[in-house]
């Protein structure tokens, strides 16, 4: 089995047993939320009715009420979508691929990571439905028959690439997530007081009941999932990438999208993850099972991504300036967007993307919460400041000089976006209220490989020690149930 | 005397597995072990065969590709070869290279749910299944190892088994 170096910081903190962990992660579902928890639920509600209402609006009236135009024909919207996929991205990185790379960090934020990613994708899947204009004829996506001939798909289209790829990647991650919970549920359920409780946990625990097949069962299939789920993540947003890079636009039209999309991707997730266990461990009370240690592995793991973005940056400004061509003197890593009408935009995702996450490198910083909680922040806006860069800011100025114009998101696009972002914490408050945010059950397997357990491991009995007169007596009680 | 099922119960999974053994060293079969997580080792002490799901999984991807390969062969070849630009789709050979990625992701769809569905049958688990650990403990710090005994002989044995390797109760169930 595989255990902990000694000089290694222990991944929990505290004396924790088996028992003392399943106190700790049924706590916060058993127990009352607290007057922030409302406090934030009840801004995350009006932010989500507000973008319903800004839905309903642009359904009704039609995406005429959006500032896009001829010129800038994709805006907010698909800024949006690239975001919040790119944000699910670090869900699957921590439970499937470090999974498979045996990270045992992960085991204490793979629940809340994966259901951030679900929770993502939902909020992703608005954007294109609602840019269709006609969002109850939105099941032309799929390969249906249909009256038109049948008129199918076109399956050379990354855009239909993207449906296959978004509804595999959302339906395949509810269920590793689901799978993981059931055990969890399992625990709550078997020790509800409450007879509501009870109930409700058996519903969604399925039955489970932790015998030793079901277990060895449930291993194999954890693991295979996460080899299949591996390659997925990697499809997802590589597709999502040859949504623009298969487009004949100048900035677009680019070889590295997919790589360059994929480490975005897990730059912006791996952010998003932090602002949320940041928060998640001090108000779950969880601070010893998502420890500093963890806060810092996390960091390097965003500064390393950072990195490969800074480089795909750097690798995009080069080649457009290298290339000579006038076109391509105007993409959005380019000297004339940096002093044009959007140099505010190119500025804000160097500075956020680029500058500011350099601070990374000092060690104080990776372990300091404030500092990593307001980078992290910092980090989302500056990702959002790319999609939007990569999108707008490679249209404003089209092939045809009296194309040119500028765009500003009406209040609609603004709405929905926040709309989308009171969805998103709607979701994750009930599942930090309902569900076990830790998964407990996989923990436990490894708490006698580091932790207090580890390095000060309880004596061990052998047969030999109960052989002696008297241990019966002593340590077992010998009944008859009927 | 009628067949009596002993429940011993370990606070520990090294306990448990060391009770595991000494039973299976006496010649008994274990008939169940509930357990909080999975404990590495047990299923091969108990004799469980290695689970053939990933073998399921496998034929749930050869099947969804080949649906998939004929799904895209039939609409977008067979059916209706659709003339975009002046580049009609008349032949797959030419088109395979921009089916992969859907493809992928229609073998990936097909192998997990499969795998998760066949998962769940087999265990038996959906909502409204109750639950079936008689000792509620087992969800959370404890290990409840079941034997079968069919004599007073064997039924002395696997209790002195248990209580042996430190089992925290012993209980005898009549079946």
């Amino acid at each position: 089995m595989h255990q902990d170096s000694i000089i290694r910081e222990p991944l929990l903190l505290g004396k924790k047993t088996y028992h003392q962990v399943t106190e700790d992660v049924a706590r916060p579902v058993e127990g009352k939320a607290n007057k922030y928890w409302w406090a934030l639920f009840f801004l995350a509600i009006i932010a989500w009715l507000w973008g319903i209402g800004c839905m309903a609006y642009t359904v009704g009236r039609g995406i005429g009420v959006w500032n896009l135009n001829r010129t800038i024909d994709w805006g907010w919207d698909i800024t949006n979508f690239v975001w919040w996929i790119g944000i699910g991205h670090a869900g699957t990185l921590i439970s499937a691929v470090l999974c498979l790379f045996r990270q045992r960090w992960r085991l204490t934020i793979n629940r809340s990571a994966e259901a951030m990613t679900i929770f993502a994708v939902m909020c992703a899947a608005i954007f294109p439905v609602l840019h269709m204009g006609r969002p109850w004829l939105a099941y032309f996506v799929f390969p249906l028959p249909n009256q038109f001939g049948s008129l199918w798909v076109n399956f050379n289209s990354p855009l239909l690439w993207d449906v296959f790829a978004i509804s595999t990647y959302f339906t395949v991650s509810i269920v590793f997530w689901y799978l993981g919970l059931i055990p969890d549920f399992a625990m709550i359920r078997d020790r509800a007081k409450t007879k509501s409780r009870k109930i409700l946990y058996t519903l969604f625990s399925f039955g489970w009941s932790g015998r030793a097949k079901d277990w060895q069962r449930f291993e194999e299939v954890t693991l295979v999932l996460a080899g299949i789920a591996t390659p997925l993540v990697f499809s997802v947003h590589s597709i999502v990438s040859s949504d623009f890079a298969t487009g004949v636009v100048r900035g677009w039209h680019s070889t590295v999208y997919p790589p360059y999309f994929v480490a975005g991707a897990i730059f912006s997730g791996m952010a998003m993850v932090l602002t949320l266990v940041i928060v998640g461990r001090k108000v779950l009370d969880l601070e010893e099972y998502i420890t500093i240690q963890h806060i810092e592995t996390m960091n390097k793991v965003m500064l390393t991504m950072g990195s490969v973005v800074g480089i795909a940056y750097f690798a995009e400004f080069f080649q457009a300036w290298y290339s000579g061509d006038p076109n391509e003197s105007f993409i959005y890593l380019s000297w004339n967007n940096a002093k044009g009408v959007y140099g505010w935009a190119f500025w804000s995702l160097i500075i956020c993307n680029n500058i500011i996450p350099q601070i990374l490198w000092l060690k104080k910083a990776r372990r300091n919460l404030y500092i990593t909680f307001i980078l992290s922040i910092v980090i989302n806006i500056g990702m959002w400041f790319e999609r939007f860069d990569i999108i707008v800011t490679d249209l404003y100025r089209d092939y045809l000089p009296s194309d040119w114009t500028y765009y500003s998101p009406s209040w609609v696009e603004v709405g929905i976006f926040v709309g989308t972002i009171g969805m998103f914490f709607t979701f994750f408050l009930l599942f930090a209220r309902w569900f076990p945010f830790i998964a407990q059950a996989e923990l436990k397997t490894t708490l006698k490989s580091t932790g207090d357990l580890f390095h000060n491991p309880p004596r061990h009995p052998k047969s030999s020690d109960f052989e002696s007169d008297g241990f019966h007596a002593e340590h077992a009680s010998i009944e008859t149930v009927h | 005397m009628s067949t009596v099922y002993v429940h011993a119960l370990y606070d520990d999974d090294d306990k448990l597995i060391t009770g595991a053994k000494k039973v299976r060293s006496l010649g008994y079969g274990i008939k169940e072990v509930f357990s909080p997580f999975p404990v590495h080792g047990i299923d091969k002490i108990m004799g469980l065969n290695r689970t053939r799901i990933s073998i399921c999984c496998f034929i749930y991807g050869v099947t969804g590709f080949s649906l998939a390969f004929w799904m895209i062969w039939y609409m977008l070849i067979h059916d209706w070869p659709v003339d975009i630009g002046g580049k009609p789709n008349y032949t797959w050979y030419h088109n395979i290279p921009s089916w992969i990625p859907v493809l992928f992701e229609s073998t990936v769809f097909c192998s997990a749910h499969g795998m998760a569905i066949t998962f769940l049958l087999r265990s038996w688990l959906f909502p409204g299944v109750s639950p079936k650990n008689p000792d509620p403990r087992t969800t959370d710090d404890h290990f409840l190892m079941i034997t079968t005994a069919h004599s007073d002989q064997e039924l002395s044995d696997l209790m002195n088994a248990a209580n042996s390797t430190g089992a925290v109760e012993v209980k005898k169930v009549n079946g």
